[in-house]
């Protein structure tokens, strides 16, 4: 495999959640963390689409945010083009020219105050990369990449619907000329027609320009329409990571085929959906072992004070005690 | 056939604005036939939930419905006075919203809730609504009923919310449940298990339900016909199979070849220019003849009523009508 365009190594990221101090003191309460994200490695490789699901509370959007730099890490590094990134310092400037990000919700991530012209090119007078005259030229060529019309550079972000929201996102994600961007949900705002027009749109973008992809998503069929390699989350680790459809057709970790098994299908297949139990547990007092294993129907007594680590499996790696086991279940 | 549940007919809910009265939904009409599940999907903006809303009795005014009617068991109640309106509102249909955390009085235990809303409905002992309020939420699967009915809404994960607003929307028998939403605001794992028991407790009970989603998926494994909206008008209605795999208006065409699958094999998704008209410049004939790829010269003059082309199936196309197809410049 040549090497990675994103390496991503132990990422950990805990956050503080403690009552104030002096309650603390009144109360005697220790201090209490809620661990986002333990341990989590994986590597996206240059053009291809890496897609991380999981369930609400399951760390997505904070390795997102990790990724770009809006929040540093409480341990484990990253690796962009070779290029180690020190997460104290912040992001160079160099390499932040090099990955975008698209949020999830196009009604927040637009200034309402701009134009969409001003929008689309604010990261080109940021970096310097043209004279003012060619980036408002720019911004009227992207508008038109992803849809819209040139003439909508001087309108405001109100006159337009959700998806054609999204759309100007996307513009000005390209607008630095990016190699990375990072897609947070960016199309769980939208309704499904809609839907269709952004991901087909993302997909030519990346055909076009030879993009990589983080998309986040909880929804499992987008997943697979878009992912060559998929990352199931869990409580903020990462459980399984696997080939794309492979993934679908033989999921190797108990919670993927549960995850699978709950998605309600359009095919009509007739098969009666196993219902899960139970719910997922609190971030804050995760089980301590595999944090799945009591909602797990694979569970052994190891399960319950050993975190597994991931091994080699046909299809990618998991992390699961019970591997060899799942077949039989 | 047996008389319909619920039957609504050319219902229309407008909304007056300072720049002219928007038409919300514009003569929808459809039946529910006791102990069935009907779907009802559209986008965003199409009118799902504000039909479910005028059947309820719950638009906000100034909105109001300026035609049509509605009849539960052949019994007019769009015109009902507010105290009449009261004894069916809980009492012979029941509401599922799609926020737990705003459904639920947040002062109040589960167990003052559903005990006011029995003895509301229904004549009998305080004590005897406690019994029957455990068994609800043991049913509805609360796992130790009787200890946590005393537990605030706060004390509930968001899966055991809707799990309390299903009890307290089924605790009065009702013969009809409009679920406005019922998952989305829950991850998977817990959305299959509300459905479930959401279609088992009214299979159970024999309620029918009208489904109210944005989720095809949802759709496809829980309703029985499902009734498309779009732009408040109806356009399609049918068995779920059959408008799934071979759907006859073009806009359903289009929904549901942009829904990626778990199974399909094609790398794009159908897709369907265009967004929604704004219910302020939904264009003249047909509501979908600026996106549709198939329209023809009546699709811009006239509005397509709702038409039976097969047994069961309604569709409002003009595609679909005998006398009009003959122009279709190509088959």
């Amino acid at each position: 495999m040549a090497e990675p365009l994103l390496k991503i190594d132990g990422l950990t990221r805990r956050f503080d959640v403690s009552k104030p101090w002096l309650n603390r003191v009144i109360e005697r309460e220790e201090k209490q963390f809620l661990t986002a994200n333990a341990d989590v490695s994986f590597e996206i490789a240059r053009g291809e689409t890496f897609a991380l699901v999981g369930e609400s509370g399951s760390g997505k959007s904070t390795i997102a945010k990790m990724v770009v730099g809006l929040l540093p890490p409480s341990a484990g590094t990253i690796t962009f083009d070779g290029q180690r990134i020190d997460t104290s310092a912040g992001i160079p400037r160099s390499l932040r020219r090099r990955f975008q990000m698209i949020f999830q919700d196009p009604f927040a991530s637009l200034n309402p105050r701009w134009r969409v012209g001003e929008i689309i090119a604010e990261p080109i007078r940021t970096f310097g990369l043209m004279n003012p005259t060619d980036a408002r030229k720019e911004a009227a060529r992207l508008l038109e990449v992803v849809g819209l019309s040139a003439g909508d550079v001087n309108k405001f972000p109100h006159e337009f619907s959700g998806g054609q929201r999204q759309r100007i996102a996307i513009a000005r994600a390209l607008s630095s000329k990016p190699e990375f961007i990072v897609c947070d949900e960016p199309t769980s705002a939208l309704d499904v027609s809609v839907q269709a027009q952004i991901l087909n749109l993302m997909r030519d973008l990346q055909d076009e320009f030879g993009l990589t992809y983080l998309l986040i998503s909880h929804d499992l069929s987008v997943v697979r329409h878009m992912a060559n390699r998929i990352g199931v989350l869990y409580l903020g680790r990462l459980v399984e990571v696997a080939q794309g459809k492979k993934l679908f057709t033989e999921p190797q970790h108990p919670y993927t085929r549960m995850l699978l098994d709950a998605v309600p299908d359009l095919a009509l297949s007739g098969r009666r959906r196993r219902p899960v139990e139970g719910e997922i547990p609190n971030p804050i007092s995760p089980p301590p072992g595999c944090a799945f294993h009591p909602r797990c129907p694979l569970v052994h007594d190891r399960c319950r004070h050993e975190v597994p680590q991931p091994q080699p499996t046909p299809i990618g790696q998991a992390a699961c005690h019970a591997l060899d086991r799942v077949d039989t279940a | 056939m047996a008389d319909p549940l619920l039957s609504v007919r050319d219902l229309v809910v407008e909304f007056p604005t300072r720049r002219g009265t928007l038409r919300a939904l514009d003569r929808v009409s459809f039946d529910i036939m006791p102990g069935e599940v009907l779907g009802m999907v559209g986008e965003s903006g199409a009118g799902k939930s504000i039909t479910g809303a005028a059947i309820i009795g719950l638009i906000e005014p100034p909105g109001r419905i300026a035609g049509g009617e509605i009849r539960l068991k052949g019994e007019r109640i769009d015109n009902l006075r507010p105290y009449a309106l009261r004894k069916i509102r809980g009492k012979r249909i029941g509401m599922v919203f799609q926020d737990p955390l705003t459904s639920l009085n947040p002062l109040y235990t589960v167990a003052q809730q559903l005990i006011e809303t029995i003895r509301t409905h229904i004549d009998c002992s305080e004590a005897e609504a406690r019994k029957r309020a455990v068994a609800l939420l043991d049913r509805v699967g609360i796992p130790a009923a009787e200890r946590r009915i005393d537990d605030y809404p706060h004390h509930f994960s968001g899966g055991m919310r809707q799990r309390v607003v299903i009890a307290l929307a089924l605790c009065a028998e009702p013969e009809l449940v409009i679920a406005d939403e019922p998952t989305t605001a829950l991850d998977v794992s817990v959305q299959s298990q509300i459905i479930e028991v959401l279609k088992d407790i009214c299979a159970e009970r024999g309620a029918a339900v009208m489904l109210i989603t944005h989720d095809m998926g949802v759709i496809a494994e829980t309703a029985d016909r499902v009734a498309v909206l779009y732009a408040g008008r109806m356009a399609e209605v049918g068995p779920v199979r059959e408008v799934i795999t071979e759907a006859l208006h073009p806009y359903t065409q289009g929904l549901m070849g942009s829904i990626p699958t778990l199974t399909q094999e094609s790398d794009r998704l159908v897709q369907i220019p265009g967004s929604m008209p704004r219910l302020n410049a939904i264009p003249q004939g047909c509501a979908f003849n600026p996106r549709c790829d198939r329209a023809f010269a009546p699709c811009f003059t006239d509005r397509p009523d709702l038409l039976s082309p097969e047994a069961g199936r309604q569709v409002a196309c003009w595609l679909h009508d005998p006398a009009k197809a003959q122009e279709v410049p190509h088959g």
